[in-house]
């Protein structure tokens, strides 16, 4: 987990503002995310990391600001295009389609790519998870918290993102079933997969993340290597409840 | 014996124009989240384009039906780019009201195009009736037509909601268009197709209504054949492709079979009275699934 990054960053945020209406929910974010890390954003309920996501992912417009991918400004381009621009949300709730197979599910992840790729990226998805393989064809409204993450995952790497985003992967799931996501987010890590990770388990986040950013009502007020920050004093009394 | 046997092929005969009807209003519902009232009325403008086609440039049935495949799916396509999309993000009342406003619009520019007098619509596909049980039980060729092509469309449907990437990503759209375009689905492009389709088959279905029981056409010949569609959609599960099928099938038999039995008077009144019933214990119709999250 080196800590020196060079080069340009493959997300920049800049300076972002959103607002839902008249209300100011993002005050001027900036971040950065580099090839190859896992970076979290934690901070309490309502603190705008959701809406910092869906911006980034284009389901919501900044007023002011930019995002840009590998270099490029993608403000403005819609949700739907920005799979093929190598950039994937996963989305909090997970949101799988309950009434498609795990397969279709994950075809569906697949959607922007040739046909003829699907099959070997499914395999892949088998592989790293055997139990979506068992459940092939089961209706995705059947499969258990934990299997339904697994699943939302899985169809957000069928895309083959350059960036991965998961926004509470652990939502809702018993505590065996955190530990166990968060072991395939390490997996992915070490697989090469670049990760912006949303998370209210800040202990589970930092544990696992190079670096993060604390969020507090639509600004970010802390931020750093994320070993660090997992020992500061502040963020231990506002998130790690010591 | 015979008698029923007969009641029980024209009512699924009818049935099965209902059913083509409702696949139209249960896709929409599936995946624009709206009731779509002017579907009816498209039923009424394919049937008197297959009508002008047939009688003003008298070219055969085939291609008359074929022109107002087209021209309905183009309406299609039109009505919901100009009067349906840009209240995408509104209340669903709001969008309710259009769409009666759009069925208001057609009924008067069909009246307005081709006036109030009916106009007598000549069967697309007569080549005389079928005989059985020693000529006692006449089936007519319409009607075998339609139960074919209500079978035809039932199955080529599902498997191109189930088979084909275009059709699994409508179903991922009617569950949640916000997931869906986190795939990469262009949502509004699916809604667009989906009414084509559903247009589509009302062409289709207006052909087929008026070659067997609704041979005079006028501006309003579609509402009343909609609202039963409609009501077949729900009855059978509105949303689900199986349903609308079952749902229009059941309809039909049920309101030939009372206008037979009961009453020629009362028989719409038993079809919704059925309807109420059902509804009472299934509320999300015959083969509906009742909505749950899983947390």
């Amino acid at each position: 987990m080196s800590e020196i990054k060079t080069g340009a960053p493959l997300l920049r945020v800049h300076d972002i503002h959103v607002y839902y209406g008249a209300i100011h929910a993002i005050k001027g974010i900036s971040l950065e995310v580099y090839e190859n890390e896992i970076v979290t954003l934690i901070g309490a309920n309502g603190a705008g990391k959701s809406t910092t996501l869906n911006t980034i992912a284009g389901l919501l417009r900044p007023r002011q600001g930019t995002v840009e991918l590998n270099g490029e400004n993608i403000n403005g381009v819609s949700a739907s295009k920005m799979v093929s621009r190598g950039l994937s949300l996963c989305p909090e709730g997970r949101r799988i389609f309950q009434q498609m197979t795990v397969r279709e599910n994950l075809e569906m992840g697949a959607y922007s790519r040739p046909a003829a790729e699907i099959e070997g990226s499914l395999e892949e998805m088998f592989e790293r998870f055997p139990r979506l393989k068992e459940r092939e064809k089961q209706i995705g409204g059947t499969l258990s918290g934990g299997e339904q993450q697994m699943l939302a995952m899985a169809r957000a790497l069928m895309s083959r993102p350059r960036l991965l985003m998961l926004d509470e992967p652990s939502m809702g799931l018993a505590p065996i079933l955190v530990e166990q996501i968060f072991g395939i987010i390490s997996e992915l890590h070490a697989s090469g997969v670049t990760i912006l990770l949303v998370e209210q388990n800040a202990q589970m986040a930092l544990q696992v993340a190079d670096r993060a950013y604390v969020m507090e009502t639509g600004v970010i007020t802390m931020q750093g290597p994320a070993h660090e920050l997992l020992h500061n004093d502040a963020v231990q009394k506002a998130y790690l409840g010591s | 014996m015979v008698a029923f046997l007969r009641y029980l092929i024209n009512g699924i005969s009818l049935g099965s124009v209902y059913a083509i009807i409702a696949l139209g209003y249960s896709m929409v519902y599936g995946i624009a989240k709206m009731l779509n009232f002017a579907h009816g009325d498209i039923i009424m403008v394919g049937a008197y384009i297959v009508f002008c086609v047939m009688v003003y440039l008298s070219m055969p049935p085939f291609l008359a039906v074929l022109a107002a495949i087209v021209v309905c799916t183009l309406l299609g396509i039109a009505i919901e780019r100009l009067a349906y999309k840009p209240l995408r993000q509104s209340a669903s009342l709001a969008v309710l009201i259009t769409a009666i406003g759009v069925s208001y619009f057609l009924q008067n520019a069909a009246m307005l195009i081709w006036g109030s007098n009916p106009k007598v619509f000549s069967s697309v596909f007569n080549v005389g009736n079928l005989r059985m049980l020693n000529g006692e039980l006449v089936i007519s060729s319409e009607a075998l037509l339609t139960i074919a092509a209500n079978i035809i469309i039932m199955i080529g449907l599902t498997q191109f909601t189930s088979r084909t990437k275009m059709g699994k990503a409508m179903r991922a759209v009617s569950e949640d268009k916000g997931a869906a375009e986190l795939m990469g689905i262009n949502v509004n492009r699916t809604i667009s197709l989906t009414f084509a389709i559903g247009s589509a088959l009302a062409a289709i279905a207006g052909a087929l209504l008026c070659s067997t029981t609704n041979p005079n056409l006028v501006p309003t010949t579609g509402s009343m054949p909609g609202i039963k569609a409609f009501t077949a959609a729900v009855f059978g599960g509105i949303g689900s492709i199986p349903g609308a099928f079952i749902g229009g099938l059941l309809l039909g038999v049920i309101e030939i079979m009372a206008k037979a039995y009961i009453s020629t008077e009362l028989s719409d009144a038993i079809v919704f009275a059925v309807l109420i019933i059902v509804l009472l214990f299934k509320p999300a119709g015959l083969l509906g699934k009742p909505v749950r999250e899983k947390v």
